[in-house]
């Protein structure tokens, strides 16, 4: 008899799966990063030529862009798989589910949170963001946006058995977002400013531990509910 | 073999999902070898494929890909990948997209996990929905091949059974 994959394989199997799966469905995943660029453009253009002013207003118009995005992407994450069965499938998995939430959560995203770390610098320049702060709005989307794929998980998961959860989802998760807005927006601030931005930074580093170490259990048992 | 049955709305669908742990019982517990399942969590899937009302199956996957998971996730049987595929008449549909067969095709496919997977307790709910006779003749030869392997088979179906020299218990809800 053959065994069953290691924790490992069965991670990176569905996480390849997932950006497969992404690959196949380009156009549904290209929305956020495009909405992101959207909403972004046009800030501008609303509020005239007046460069410091949009320089000012850069850091939150970018955190604000990329928390919307990242809320429409949301319900991908494992809408597609409860109405096809497939979630119920990987419920029955033998391995635990946390671990498999782990993976898609990853894969997700991989599919919306790293184009926005790619886009980001352009739009950045666009508004005329200093270029000493421009380092820190990388690093804030790299660890924040993970974040926001993770506490939306929950949400997600919470809600993907409710026939209209879109206005619940938002309800629940927005609230938690609150935090990596404060800290990320307030680094770009400092490192626009010249002063420190380590505090913030660490801050953000330490809430992307606890989310990557907690909310795939929470997920998992949130799924279990959804589920049942 | 047990076959469960009952009309519409009896509980069939919810007495099979709380035996595969996916549904929560108002009172008592399901038991394994002793254990309950909820402590046997990973040990107890393993040893259990169910095919419920969804396929489970992506429709943007192909059937290999679909069937790749299904393996990845279970205990992988010692069957060629394109042997189940034959053993289901799907064989030349390996590379195709799911979104293209038809609902019957795609119920094989998703019983086809059963032979992808090493499993001892097999739970279908209404396995033979979508199903031709040829197909569904097809899976009671399965069937009766697993139940002579020592291993358990819990459904529900609203179609005839025939499965010859099998012992079959009834349970009516």
């Amino acid at each position: 008899m053959s065994h069953r994959l290691s924790l490992s394989q069965a991670f990176t199997f569905l996480l390849r799966r997932d950006l497969l799966l992404a690959m196949r469905n380009r156009a549904e995943y290209a929305n956020p990063v495009l909405f992101f660029i959207l909403v972004i453009t046009l800030f501008p253009l609303a509020l005239g030529p007046v460069p410091e002013l949009l320089a000012r207003i850069a850091p939150g118009i970018i955190w604000v862009a990329a928390l919307l995005a990242a809320m429409l992407s949301l319900d991908s994450i494992f809408r597609s798989d409860f109405d096809d069965g497939s979630l119920e499938q990987m419920l029955l998995s033998a391995h635990p589910v946390a671990v498999l939430v782990l993976a898609k959560v990853c894969a997700h995203w991989m599919v919306t949170g790293l184009p926005l770390l790619l886009v980001a610098p352009l739009l950045a320049g666009m508004l005329g963001m200093p270029a000493q702060a421009q380092g820190t709005l990388l690093l804030t989307i790299l660890i924040g946006t993970p974040v926001l794929s993770f506490i939306g998980s929950i949400g997600v998961a919470l809600t993907v058995g409710l026939p209209k959860g879109g206005i619940i989802l938002s309800l629940l998760v927005l609230p938690l977002y609150v935090p990596i807005l404060i800290f990320a927006t307030s680094a770009i601030e400092n490192a626009a400013s010249g002063f420190d931005v380590s505090a913030q930074i660490y801050m953000l580093l330490a809430i992307l531990c606890l989310a990557i170490s907690l909310t795939p259990w929470a997920t998992a048992a949130a799924l279990r509910m959804s589920t049942s | 073999m047990l076959l469960v049955e009952g009309a519409n709305g009896s509980g069939k669908t919810s007495l099979l999902r709380i035996l595969t742990g996916l549904g929560l019982a108002d009172s008592g517990e399901v038991l394994w070898r002793g254990e309950t399942i909820d402590r046997l969590a990973g040990d107890y899937f393993e040893q259990v494929t169910y095919v419920g009302h969804h396929d489970g199956i992506k429709r943007e996957l192909t059937c290999l890909e679909n069937l790749r998971l299904a393996r990845a996730m279970g205990i992988p049987s010692a069957l060629d990948l394109d042997e189940v595929l034959e053993r289901v008449k799907l064989y030349s549909y390996g590379d195709t997209d799911v979104a293209n067969l038809s609902a019957g095709q795609k119920r094989r496919l998703a019983l086809a996990r059963l032979l992808a997977t090493d499993s001892t307790l097999w739970i279908l709910d209404e396995p033979f929905t979508s199903l031709d006779k040829a197909s569904m003749a097809l899976f009671e030869d399965l069937f009766t091949g697993h139940l002579q392997q020592q291993g358990m088979i819990v459904m529900t179906s609203h179609h005839d059974i025939s499965m010859p020299g099998q012992s079959l218990l009834r349970l009516r809800l």
